[in-house]
């Protein structure tokens, strides 16, 4: 019997390392080959380790590249829509969890059913409208929708609000408190985590968006990380350690916030894979 | 606070009125969202591809069918289409093994277990831009380290991945696969971790081994996680855009060319955004149908506790 489970313990690491490694490999060659001078890029056979690791391909893209700016533009896309989702949503979110009203359950099955609908749908009647307001060629298309709701945001908080005891608005409401204090007073403050799990979404999903920025933006200073990113692999095609550490310059924002916020990321996916 | 005067005939119908004017009131911008974003656009959108919507013309004229019927009878359309067919049946079911693979490993009981499920975790939430760079070196010919594994360890050349027709297009489905995989492992593993403990001591008591756990114990409790994995990988497959984009353009010989690329390219390079639209919702159809087939071959398999 403890044999068995010592094997079996042996056997679940081997699995776990294996997967892991499948997945570590990729990011860790990425990773060194931008630390590579060209005649490492091209040395063969290819080293793991370079004798001569250099952070000269880094300085080239901030120094030589606007790589500071396209971060800089990524950070205010990404810092606004977080802002428009957590309020937009959580008004909403308060309003199906907890007022009763003609409507709210076709209202709240509507919202879900925009999770169907693919973007490609939407995507040219809306840029007509902001082509229309004049807004080609400026962050407004990018951030101003998550100022107006949205499914994913919505039925997360939502969710977390049905969980707050009705006992709590009962008192408040005996206190002559409305449904906005309600709202800002008791469900704001106690929705933290929630609220954490959704900003760190959107700000994760705008950050790494390509198809919305690239349709919309033109201007090469607007450019936001993603967009400069695909634009600079079509400009140096084979250098190919400035493209990787324009790689990991892109994904370092994410990794940091990961680190300090992992079980936020984790819950807003398990919390969406639950039953409504 | 203002109260009821003595005129109130109905309290509770007052009530109910400030009730609804509150929950408007709070849902203000999600109405003002779905109308705007969602389903005024969605019927725009059936409308401009009835029409020869371009850029910059004064006058537009109505089509009718045109549009679809010129994607009907195009060759480079069916190409496209069963690309897209070609990207969701592999990747689909190999993501969806993969996920259920890795949930299965990170449910065990260890320590450490946790860096695990974070490494698993981790490509899903890099940009697909900056994951599709990376792989688009990983695949090269010549200095790629896949190629170089394969030329130590089978002592053959590699193929030529994303130059080429053949390769291209299974080189994509990797890519979608490496980095979703831990995304959907997470919603598996939720899926695992609701079914009820009990039932698998007592099979464990009863003798029953570990795929006859796993095979009338714990997949019966995950069929609803497996439905909602499959739908969303579904919709998710159907617009794959990124990938293309960033590796291939739609090529070599439109190898790679997908329906959500194929839009980008008429509406926004093109500018023929009428024809984009009808292809736009030739894609809607199709993710609406495969949806709608999934909910009704649920009954067959999935099971509620």
């Amino acid at each position: 019997m403890r044999g068995s489970r010592v094997l079996s313990t042996m056997f679940g690491y081997l699995g776990l390392t294996l997967a892991a490694l499948f997945f570590l490999l990729p990011l860790l060659w990425i990773a060194i080959t931008s630390l590579k001078t060209p005649e490492q890029l091209f040395q063969y056979p290819p080293r793991w380790w370079p004798e001569r690791p250099t952070l000269e391909n880094y300085a080239y893209l901030f120094s030589k590249m606007p790589f500071i700016r396209y971060s800089f533009n990524s950070f205010k896309v990404a810092g606004l829509s977080t802002i428009g989702s957590l309020v937009s949503c959580s008004l909403a979110a308060y309003a199906f969890a907890r007022l009763r009203f003609a409507g709210r359950t076709a209202l709240f099955y509507v919202l879900l059913a925009t999770l169907m609908i693919p973007y490609q749908v939407t995507m040219i009647p809306v840029f007509i409208l902001m082509r229309s307001l004049g807004w080609v060629d400026t962050y407004y298309p990018l951030i101003v929708p998550w100022f107006f709701g949205g499914a994913f945001g919505t039925f997360l908080l939502r969710q977390f609000f049905l969980t707050i005891p009705t006992e709590l608005d009962d008192a408040a409401k005996i206190d002559g408190c409305s449904a906005f204090g309600i709202y800002w007073r008791i469900y704001l403050p106690l929705a933290g985590p929630a609220l954490t799990a959704l900003a760190v979404f959107v700000f994760m999903f705008q950050w790494n968006d390509l198809l919305t920025p690239l349709i919309y933006l033109s201007d090469p200073d607007k450019f936001t990380l993603t967009v400069g990113l695909a634009f600079f692999k079509g400009t140096v095609v084979t250098r190919w350690n400035l493209i990787m550490a324009g790689a990991v310059i892109s994904a370092l924002p994410i990794l940091i916030i990961y680190l300090a916020a992992q079980r936020y990321f984790v819950q807003g996916v398990a919390l969406t894979g639950l039953k409504g | 606070m203002w109260r009821a005067g003595p005129r109130a005939s109905s309290p509770a119908g007052r009530r109910r009125l400030r009730e609804t004017l509150e929950g408007q009131a709070f849902l203000l911008p999600t109405i003002l969202g779905l109308a705007l974003f969602w389903l005024g656009p969605v019927m725009a959108s059936v409308l401009i591809s009835f029409t020869d919507w371009g850029s910059g013309q004064r006058m537009v004229s109505w089509l009718g069918l045109a549009n679809y019927r010129a994607l009907f009878t195009s060759s480079l359309f069916w190409k496209v289409f069963a690309n897209t067919w070609y990207y969701t049946v592999v990747s689909v079911p190999v993501g969806m093994l993969l996920s259920l693979g890795l949930a299965l490993l990170a449910n065990q009981k260890l320590r450490g277990i946790g860096l695990f499920r974070a490494i698993y975790f981790f490509p899903s939430i890099i940009s697909m831009t900056a994951v599709a760079l990376m792989w688009s070196f990983l695949f090269n010919p010549d200095l790629g380290f896949i190629n170089y594994v394969i030329r130590r360890v089978f002592h053959v050349p590699g193929p030529e991945w994303v130059n080429s027709i053949q390769w291209a297009m299974p080189a994509l489905i990797f890519v979608g696969v490496w980095k979703w995989a831990g995304y959907n492992m997470v919603i598996f593993l939720a899926g695992l971790q609701s079914i009820d403990r009990s039932l698998q001591e007592a099979a464990a008591m009863d003798g029953a081994n570990n795929w006859q756990r796993f095979r009338h114990v714990t997949w019966p409790g995950l069929t609803p996680t497996t439905l909602f994995v499959l739908v969303i990988m579904l919709i998710g497959s159907f617009q794959v855009f990124e990938q293309t984009y960033v590796m291939t353009e739609g090529g070599p010989a439109y190898a790679t060319l997908t329906m959500s690329y194929y839009i980008y390219l008429n509406a926004f390079q093109y500018f023929h955004m009428g024809q984009a639209a009808a292809l736009a919702y030739v894609l809607f159809a199709v993710v609406c149908i495969v949806t709608a087939l999934q909910f009704t071959l649920q009954r067959r398999w999935v099971f509620y506790q």
